[in-house]
């Protein structure tokens, strides 16, 4: 059974940007856009595991740092042309804290 | 609200891309409704020519599926013939009697086939070739009958013939010239043409006359009698003797036609309500009958449709190709010479080549290829962009691979290629692949491959050889307009050059402020359009513009270039590729401490540490105690030195010395694409200086300097630009060409790409021939430069930490809660 861990403040994660938290079961990225959306992915593109966090974020997508695939934050499905999925994890925002359910 | 009713006339191929591109600029603008007389949705009429020879079905050309129609809300009516425009009620008529009002009234009604005013052109078994239903009678025919007689030996009279007799059909071309395409080739060029279809067992009669189709008791056609008397049967007569702007209706409804419905270069008819795109509409006086000029103005119309009214249509240069699988021509632009052009052809008949190509005023303005048609999309290019061609001229006519292409000489292979041949190294993607997805997705430009099969999206160095399969392909149809004019990305409609001028003009200083001033289509850009836009600004107001770390690549955020693991390389500056024991020991220490797998001689003459976590970046650097290199970036590279004077018995100048210099003045500097220079310290040139952005080798008497030298992708030699005598000397200058370039080349332009662009005359003009304004230049960069801190020592001094500190592992929290 899964659990809500608080993360860190909105604040701290750059607007169109990320931060990592580093896990035995492999690295989780949470992303910020624009609109304060915060989103939680797999840190591992669908293609060649590229680090998705390192990317540019723009709307509710990140292209991968390594060869460009585009990645939906809200789903981690890959955007056309390529098919493949990063993998997402239930997030909640209260009072500016991000809880990612783990 | 209620939405404006904008309805279309014709459901073809300028049409339909028409709507595509409005729906893109404003997705629900319109209420559209289009009649089309025709029973497809749209489909690729060019693609018509390989259906007829059995090379694809017509479901494979259907461009635009029903589905699409009814994704957009756009209201279809198949089948369906608009006979009348009433303008007073601003309403249509169809054949039906279904009316529709618009507000804006779009005619795409193409064109219609010529048929010759000859008795008997009426009967059954005459036909024109230009839609699916020309195509299936065509291909029923040949079941049923053996003669087929194509009158006309253009383009299109020679593929229709070549698919009737693909499918059996015995056939005669009848053509009026002495030889076949007259328009496009000379008389040994089209008789070279005519050999070789007629190895294929086709039939011509040329030059001859029509004069009369006879018909038989039951109707159809069963013969054809020439001027001279001579009479051959024929079951099929297909009519491909030119085509007529179809613009009967807007002729009725009163608007200004003349061979085609006359537009200016908005593409408005005199009832400016009404626009005109594609094979219908005359503009400046030519009504085009080639795909890509009909998609350019399509963008235009669009951009009219939608509010904007910013675009212009001013006519294009077109190229086109013959699709008979197997045989190779391929014309652009004004082939025909004569009048002030000159000619230079290479003919060899045995060989079955014919290349001619007509130049004017140093520029090359047409060409005509037969045989050999792997340089033609470069013979376009220059055509196009309108280069200065007098330096090349000597063997202009050998081709783009004469001019030196180290490991890519395999580029104008296209057409032989095979299907399971591999044309992009980087993602593995084969010549069948590309083809398929030009075939089935209608896609008409390198770009559109690149989204589609990632071809040519990595290294980029196959986007030639792409750009051949696509010409070999679609032929005309291509969209070859060159990436410098084209929309920066799929967010806006403006390029580089009116993005860059926006940004001056009107002293936009953030990017938020330049998408609101441009009307970005997009809330905040893509991975393509904003580290453009950040460097246009940073470049543009240095000082004043705020660089966003958010909009740069991760190499550029983390000034570490990202590896394939998602570990960094971190590569110190060693100015002039000199350092010393103390450096290196601090090197070897920092690889123990922090256990890095592999310490590298990099190609730029110093030392790279790859393999560090980028947790470890900030220590890393702290531990090196040296500045960044800047190995990462858009940015100064490396400045390459030889031993020079000191040492060595050659050298003529303190060539080690002088790269320090440059480097240490050029440092931190952001640019356009990397930049690298060198310096050597005699002609031997052991720095290779003529493969650098800026290359400076010195002499008795001074130095040279030599600029656009590119050692990448694809090998440039550097061009001589000036001769100095003094350092000051190399550095004002080169400080000056390099701040030119910053200013103005378009983001990932290389220096050799902005001097191909604007032309070694111009750069001279502005850095050489006017002495106050090389300094100004020179001072410009002097100051962008001033102040710039070293971003290793600002990461260390705490800048921008978050990017180096993950975020706690949650099992180390305290704090849990439970669902
Ligand atoms: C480290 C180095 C190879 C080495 O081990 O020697 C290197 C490594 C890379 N080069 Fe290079 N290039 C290196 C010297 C060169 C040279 C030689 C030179 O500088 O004298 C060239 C040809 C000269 C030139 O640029 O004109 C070169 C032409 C390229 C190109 C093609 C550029 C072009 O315009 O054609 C790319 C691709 C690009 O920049 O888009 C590239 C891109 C790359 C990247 C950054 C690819 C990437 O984006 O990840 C490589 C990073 C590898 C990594 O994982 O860190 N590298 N690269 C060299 C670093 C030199 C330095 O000290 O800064
Ligand atoms: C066999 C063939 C091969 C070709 N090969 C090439 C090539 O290799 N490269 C190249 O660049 N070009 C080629 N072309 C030319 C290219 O297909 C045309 O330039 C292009 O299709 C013109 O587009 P359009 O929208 O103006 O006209 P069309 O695509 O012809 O569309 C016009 C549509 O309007 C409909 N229409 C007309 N009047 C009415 C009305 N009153 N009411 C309702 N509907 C109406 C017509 O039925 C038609 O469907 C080829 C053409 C043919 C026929
Ligand atoms: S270092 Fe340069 S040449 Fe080597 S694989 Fe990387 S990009 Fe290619
Ligand atoms: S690893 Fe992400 S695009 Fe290749």
């Amino acid at each position: 059974m899964s659990s809500w861990q608080k993360i860190c403040r909105i604040e701290d994660i750059p607007v169109l940007g990320s931060r990592v938290v580093k896990r035995a079961g492999g690295d989780i990225a949470i992303f910020r856009n624009d609109q304060d959306e915060i989103f939680a992915i797999h840190d591992k593109c669908p293609h060649k595991g590229g680090p998705l966090s390192q990317g540019i974020v723009f709307g509710r997508t990140v292209a991968c740092p390594l060869h460009s695939w585009q990645i939906d934050l809200a789903t981690g499905e890959a955007l056309a042309p390529d098919h493949g999925c990063a993998g997402r994890f239930e997030l909640k925002v209260e009072q500016g804290e991000v809880y990612l359910a783990l | 609200m209620k939405k404006p009713k904008l309805v279309m006339v014709g459901n073809g191929m300028a049409g339909v891309r028409t709507l595509e591109e409005l729906l893109k600029l404003v997705p629900d603008m319109y209420d559209i409704t289009v009649f089309g007389a025709e029973p497809h949705p749209n489909y690729n009429r060019i693609l018509l020519s390989p259906v007829l020879a059995g090379e694809q079905t017509v479901n494979d050309i259907i461009l635009n599926p029903l589905s699409w129609y009814a994704e957009h809300h756009i209201r279809l009516y198949l089948n369906r013939k608009v006979v009348q425009i009433d303008r007073q009620r601003r309403v249509v008529v169809a054949d039906d009697g279904t009316e529709a009002e618009y507000d804006r009234l779009l005619l795409a009604t193409g064109s219609t086939p010529f048929i010759l005013p000859v008795p008997g052109n009426q009967l059954d078994g005459v036909i024109g070739y230009r839609d699916i239903h020309d195509t299936e009678t065509m291909i029923e025919a040949a079941t049923r009958y053996r003669h087929a007689v194509v009158i006309g030996g253009g383009l299109l009279g020679l593929e229709a013939a070549n698919g009737l007799k693909l499918r059996g059909m015995d056939v005669t071309v009848v053509h009026l010239s002495d030889w076949l395409l007259e328009r496009q080739l000379d008389r040994t060029a089209g008789k070279l043409l005519q050999t070789s279809l007629e190895a294929r067992g086709l039939k011509f009669l040329l030059p001859k006359h029509t004069a009369e189709l006879l018909g038989g008791e039951d109707g159809r056609v069963k013969a054809v009698r020439f001027k001279d008397g001579e009479e051959i049967p024929a079951d099929l007569v297909v009519m491909a003797a030119g085509i007529r702007p179809n613009a009967t209706l807007a002729e009725e409804a009163g608007l200004y036609c003349n061979r085609g419905v006359v537009v200016d270069d908005t593409m408005q008819t005199y009832d400016p309500r009404i626009y005109a795109v594609g094979e219908c509409a005359n503009h400046r006086g030519i009504a085009y009958g080639l795909v890509a000029p009909l998609y350019e103005q399509a963008r235009v119309v669009a951009n009219h449709l939608a509010g904007f009214g910013i675009a212009k249509y001013q006519g294009s240069v077109t190229s086109t190709k013959l699709k008979v699988t197997g045989i190779d021509l391929f014309s652009a632009g004004e082939f025909m010479g004569g009048g002030s052009t000159e000619e230079i052809l290479l003919s060899d008949p045995m060989g079955g080549v014919y290349k001619k190509l007509v130049i004017q005023d140093n520029k090359l303005v047409g060409a005509c290829l037969y045989g050999d048609t792997g340089d033609g999309a470069w013979y376009f290019q220059l055509i196009r962009e309108g280069h200065d061609i007098h330096e090349m001229r000597d063997h202009l006519m050998f081709g783009e691979n004469h001019l030196g292409d180290a490991g890519h000489a395999g580029q104008s292979k296209a057409a032989t290629m095979a299907d399971d041949a591999e044309v992009c190294g980087c993602n593995g993607i084969k010549k069948g692949t590309i083809v398929k997805a030009i075939q089935e997705h209608g896609l008409t430009s390198v770009d559109d491959i690149k989204r589609c099969t990632k071809a040519a999206s990595s290294c980029g160095s196959c986007a030639g050889l792409c750009e051949q399969i696509l010409i070999a392909t679609v032929g005309g149809a291509a969209d070859l307009t060159p990436k410098t004019e084209k929309p920066i990305c799929g967010c806006t409609d403006h390029n580089h050059a009116s993005v860059r001028k926006a940004i001056r003009d009107a002293h936009l200083t953030s990017i938020p402020e330049v998408m609101k001033a441009l009307e970005w289509r997009t809330p905040n850009g893509c991975a393509t359009c904003r580290p453009a836009l950040n460097y246009y600004l940073i470049s543009t107001w240095p000082k004043e513009a705020k660089d966003d770390p958010q909009s740069r690549f991760i190499n550029e955020r983390a000034h570490a270039n990202i590896q394939k693991d998602g570990t960094y390389s971190v590569v110190p500056q060693m100015k002039g590729g000199v350092t010393n024991a103390a450096e290196l020991r601090r090197i070897a220490d920092v690889a123990d401490k922090y256990a890095i797998p592999m310490v590298k001689m990099t190609g730029g003459q110093r030392i790279d540490l790859l393999g560090v976590k980028k947790e470890d970046l900030v220590n890393v650097w702290k531990d090196l105690g040296m500045n960044s290199g800047h190995a990462y970036g858009k940015s100064i590279r490396t400045v390459k030195t030889c031993v020079g004077q000191e040492f060595c018995r050659f050298g003529t100048q303190n060539s080690t010395q002088m790269g320090i210099e440059l480097e240490t003045m050029l440092a931190n500097m952001w640019s356009p694409h990397k930049v690298k220079l060198a310096v050597s310290g005699c002609p031997r040139n052991c720095a290779e200086s003529g493969i650098k952005d800026v290359g400076i080798i010195a002499v008795d008497s001074g130095w040279e300097l030599y600029i656009g030298g590119n050692g990448g992708i694809k090998t440039e030699v550097a061009e001589f630009f000036v001769k100095v005598s003094s350092s000051e000397e190399v550095k004002e200058y080169t400080g000056a060409f390099l701040q030119l370039y910053r200013e103005e080349a378009f983001y990932l332009e290389r220096t050799v790409h902005y001097l191909h662009r604007v032309g070694m005359e111009y750069i001279q003009n502005k850095v050489l021939k006017d002495p106050a304004q090389r300094l100004a230049l020179y001072e410009r960069l002097l100051y962008s430069l001033e102040g710039l801190p070293d971003p290793w020592a600002a990461r260390i001094a705490g800048a921008q930490a978050h990017e180096f500190t993950p975020l706690a592992a949650p099992a180390a929290q305290a704090e849990k809660e439970t669902v």
